[in-house]
């Protein structure tokens, strides 16, 4: 066999740790025991200097000796077990296949290995902290849930792509965007527009906004799956791109613009590779309503669970800016959450013909 | 006009409200009726002032006319009509109710003369003449209840089974299944009314003497038996009585079915040897396992708090006794001469008065004195309980489990009534045989899917002097006992309001000179204060038993599980690790030195003795309890039981 294919990766190593630590455990008749990250927000701090989230030192011991921690402890080995696999065999996965994987009945029982995939996804979230290594160096891959358009082309497994020239329909952005697997050859355009919504995009993407102002359109169907991020992060390193994210005006909203932003809480530690600090929250803001005369009626009425969730935004630190406060707080004194989609009310071409040029204009946005 | 206006006695029988052409049709016969019915009382106005004259007039009629239909009604007749007060409400309890009261007499019988019962209980499809149809479909049975008792005398047969209020044991104040004289004399009625088919019995008295057979029918006029036949004849069982019954009824196995008030008694009756044949021809044998007759209950006189003004007026009519002393003395319990003079005197009354002679104000004075006087409970040896031993060998035969318990209370009383409340316990689903675990084959549980689901609650069986209840157990006190005990306590779970949960059979008995029931057809207890608490008191001792046997178990289940999941996952992490080392690894030594560990950890060999593995264990501190393990059995296993081979096994003729 080629040497070069079987000399062990960086992370097939870390994986072997894990086995190592067993056995290193047993035999100084110790208990074996994990340390992992802890991934909650008690543990993560935002660093303003960076404008980043950041984990913490706090982590947590997982030993196999202890009735509650047993199980865990079985399962990460098996999870550490096939991770390694993909690395010998060079393959990508997904986190459903993972749980499949390892999913066994154990000998002389009626227990299974693992019951469902919420038990193995956190686990794979386990290991990456505790390895430092990305989910895509893991070789594992989430699903293709974003678009893309606008004047960049990329290299994908050797075929070019215009994205200049993919219709209304765009480039489905893949789970992993790393320089290895997607090369961008060039990129022409002038900002990025993230928007949350596929409804949205689609109506950009139609108007050929993107070719008036030129400007490359994402989306990632909700909360931006990591390719999508990783792919406006690129654009924004590498072609020293304004990134501005278009949501609807809600605490979900809020919180999605924060992840692009920031990172998330639960990936706090892949903030420095997928975060863009820089990022602009475009809209939809509270105050909008009241400057592009959206009738009240178009509003919904914020929920309980929406009222808790702003309440909680406003207790994170990277939302303790003065505007944002005030942003936060607008929206909880109307009482109301506008969609996007909203917009339509005045016009189907609103957000295209008034709504992003008045914004670009005005350059009414917040950081 | 106003003689039109009355309504005549035919009319009114035949409920005809006149009105129209029709009216004018039945006018001319309506007066002569009337002339002919009604000579005496002048005619009256209808008292109607609110209706326009010329309206409908209300039908009236006098009190001469309503005085000549009162007649006496016959208790046959009455129970005729309600035989749902009998519990004959439908067929499928008919059937019931008629082995019940057939099987009660039988077993009181026995009890009474000494003689272990030893019975015979035959249901089978009644054939009309065509071939029988299958036992779930058919609507006729025929039930025949075999005892080896004490037999009855000639004379007696017929109103003993065909005459009802006619009994030995209304009378008297002594612990009996039957109480009031009516159960199989109704039941004789319920058959001649749906079938038309008289009451067959057959007795003996003694080997030496004929054996008679009679069918008797009721006359339901006179609540008067009416022979159809009799004869000698020959009979192989030397003593003893047969019942035959043909009933409407249905057949239908489960709940409160004729199955299940047969395996009850037996649990309650562990001194009595019964087969049972069932409708589809399943013949089960149950053998005694208890070779004591239940000790007699002596018959005992009314206790003074327990009756009421109006029998306390009877018993003075009654009475042999000279003086009001020497009476109340007499003829009730626990009043000695001095007490009655206690009463006499709080009530204002000459101690040496006449009996007779008490009545109006003096007699309720007297009956408020005996409410304040201090006397005495009533004499419980009139009670025969069955016995922490006999129910626990019940339980134990009947009903698989892993825990058994039992508590006799001792006796208390209510209004008067002396009684004794009884409870057992079984729980669990029985130790798994030894080779169950291999039998079942382990099916790998798919996402979604759980090992078992369900959530079955306790089942509570009552009895009543040793009779099963099966109909209305919300209404019982037993049942509402049950309820409000807080079964938490003792580790068991309970939704608010519900029964507790889990494989556990709860068992309660009442024994009295006087169960009160809230219907004739002894369904259900009345919920005395006294009696709930007493059920209550009997219910937690068990509740502690079995809390202390859980958390025992748990205690040890709990280590061995620690261990279990150790122990299992090992494998896994081995595994794991050796393919993780691309497969060189020393597998045995690593699995070896985990193993040690987890014996380490979760306290050696210490939980082996706890979980019972070496059967060292015995159910200390748990009185009158078994305990049951796939080992083994700990604790008093009555005598006669034989745990290999469980009684009333179903065996196919």
């Amino acid at each position: 066999m080629a040497t070069k294919t079987h000399r062990p990766t960086v992370v097939e190593k870390k994986l072997v740790g894990i086995a190592d630590l067993v056995i290193d455990s047993a035999r100084r008749r110790r208990d074996p025991t994990l340390a992992i990250p802890v991934r909650a927000l008690s543990n993560v701090t935002f660093n303003e200097r960076r404008g980043l989230i950041e984990l913490g030192k706090r982590k947590q011991a997982r030993s196999f000796f202890n009735v509650a921690m047993a199980k865990k402890f079985m399962q990460t080995v098996l999870v550490a077990d096939a991770l390694a696999e993909l690395q010998r065999a060079n393959l990508t996965t997904s986190l459903r296949e993972i749980y499949y994987r390892t999913k066994h009945t154990i000998k002389n029982s009626h227990e299974n290995t693992l019951d469902t995939q919420d038990e193995s996804d956190p686990i794979i979230e386990d290991l990456e902290v505790t390895l430092t290594a990305l989910r895509e160096e893991l070789h594992v891959r989430a699903e293709n849930a974003g678009s893309v358009v606008g004047p960049l082309v990329l290299v994908d497994d050797g075929d070019t792509v215009n994205c200049a020239r993919l219709g209304k329909g765009g480039y489905s952005v893949p789970s992993i965007v790393e320089p290895e697997y997607l090369q961008i050859r060039r990129c022409t355009a002038d900002f990025v527009l993230l928007v949350e919504k596929g409804t949205q995009w689609n109506r950009l993407s139609e108007d050929k906004f993107w070719r008036r102002y030129n400007c490359v359109l994402l989306t990632g169907n909700g909360q931006p799956p990591r390719g999508v991020r990783r792919m406006a992060r690129r654009l924004h390193e590498e072609f020293e791109l304004p990134v501005y994210v278009l949501v609807d005006n809600d605490p979900w909203g809020y919180y999605i613009y924060s992840v692009i932003k920031q990172g998330s809480i639960n990936l706090a530690f892949e903030s420095q590779r997928m975060a863009i600090p820089k990022a602009k929250f475009m809209g939809l803001s509270s105050a909008d309503p009241e400057a592009y005369g959206l009738p009240r009626n178009v509003g919904i009425k914020l929920n309980d669970k929406d009222v808790a969730r702003a309440r909680e935004l406003l207790g994170y630190s990277w939302f303790a800016k003065k505007p944002w406060q005030e942003e936060i707080k607008r929206m909880l004194s109307s009482g109301l959450k506008y969609e996007l989609d909203a917009l339509a009310n005045k016009d189907f071409q609103y957000l295209t013909k008034r709504y992003l040029p008045r914004k670009l204009k005005e350059k009414d946005w917040l950081d | 006009m106003v003689k039109d206006i009355r309504r005549s006695k035919l009319e009114s029988a035949l409920g005809i409200l006149f009105d129209g052409p029709m009216s004018a049709k039945l006018k001319p016969r309506a007066k002569r009726a009337a002339r002919v019915a009604a000579p005496a009382p002048p005619p009256q106005a209808p008292p109607t002032p609110a209706k326009p004259p010329a309206g409908k007039p209300a039908p009236t009629v006098t009190a001469v006319e309503m005085g000549a239909r009162q007649r006496d009604i016959s208790v046959s007749e009455f129970f005729t009509k309600n035989r749902h007060l009998l519990g004959f409400d439908n067929p499928r309890k008919a059937l019931l109710t008629c082995v019940k009261e057939a099987v009660d007499n039988a077993l009181d019988a026995c009890e009474e003369a000494g003689i272990l019962p030893d019975i015979a209980v035959t249901v089978e499809v009644a054939g009309n003449g065509a071939a029988p149809p299958p036992a779930s479909q058919a609507t006729r049975f025929r039930i025949t209840v075999t005892d080896n008792g004490p037999g009855i005398v000639r004379q007696q047969i017929p109103p003993i089974f065909a005459k009802l209020l006619y009994g030995s044991k209304f009378h008297r104040l002594r612990q009996s299944r039957g109480q009031q004289g009516i159960g199989i004399s109704a039941a004789g009625m319920y058959g001649q009314l749906t079938t038309g088919k008289p009451v067959v019995i057959v007795s003996r008295t003694s080997p030496r003497s004929p054996a008679h057979y009679f069918e008797v029918q009721i006359d339901t006029k006179k609540n008067e038996p009416r022979i159809l036949e009799k004869k000698q004849i020959d009979w192989d069982a030397p003593r003893g009585t047969q019942v035959t019954l043909e009933i409407e009824g249905r057949y239908q196995k489960g709940r409160a079915s004729v199955d299940e008030y047969v395996e009850q008694t037996i649990i309650a009756n562990p001194h009595v040897k019964l087969t049972y044949v069932a409708p589809d021809g399943e013949r089960r044998e149950y053998r005694r396992t208890f070779e004591q007759l239940p000790p007699a209950p002596r018959e005992i006189k009314p206790h003074p708090y327990g009756i009421e003004l109006g029998m306390l007026l009877k018993m003075l009519q009654d009475t042999a006794s000279h003086t009001l002393t020497a009476f109340l003395a007499g003829d009730f319990s626990r009043v000695s001469p001095a007490v009655a003079d206690e009463i006499c005197k709080t009530a204002g009354v000459s101690p040496r008065a006449r009996p007779r002679d008490v009545h109006g104000q003096t007699a309720e004075n007297l009956y408020k004195a005996i409410q304040a006087t201090k006397i005495m409970a009533p004499p419980t040896n009139c009670l025969s309980p069955i016995g922490e031993d006999a129910i626990l060998s019940g339980l134990y035969q009947q009903i698989k489990g892993e825990f058994y318990t039992a508590v006799s209370r001792p006796p208390a009383v209510y209004r008067g009534n002396p009684f004794i409340i009884e409870a057992g316990l079984a729980y669990g689903r029985g130790p798994e045989p030894a080779d169950g675990a291999a039998a079942k084959k382990a099916v790998p549980l798919a996402e979604g899917e759980s090992d078992d689901g369900d959530h079955e609650l306790a089942r509570v069986i009552r009895y009543a002097n040793r009779v099963p209840l099966l109909y209305q157990p919300s209404a019982c006190a037993i049942t509402r006992a049950v309820l409000d005990t807080t079964w938490r306590n003792y580790g068991v779970a309970q939704s608010r309001g519900a029964l507790p949960g889990g494989p556990m059979v709860i068992f309660v008995h009442m024994a009295s000179v006087w169960v009160p029931f809230t219907s004739e057809s002894k369904e259900a207890i009345a919920d005395y204060d006294e009696i709930h608490k007493e059920i209550n008191l009997a219910l937690r001792e068990c509740g502690r038993r079995l809390g202390a046997f859980l958390k025992r178990r748990e205690r040890a289940q709990s280590e061995f599980r620690r261990r279990n999941i150790f122990e299992l996952y090992i494998e896994e992490v081995v595994a794991s690790c050796n393919r993780l080392k691309g497969g060189r690894l020393p597998t045995d030594k690593l699995k070896e030195q985990l193993q040690a560990m987890a014996l380490r950890i979760t306290g050696g060999s210490k939980t082996d003795q706890l979980v019972g593995r070496n059967g060292s264990h015995g159910p200390e501190g748990l009185p009158h309890s078994i305990i049951v393990t796939p080992n083994g059995v700990e604790g008093a296993v009555p005598a006669g039981v034989d745990a290999a081979v469980p009684a009333g096994a179903p065996e196919k003729e």
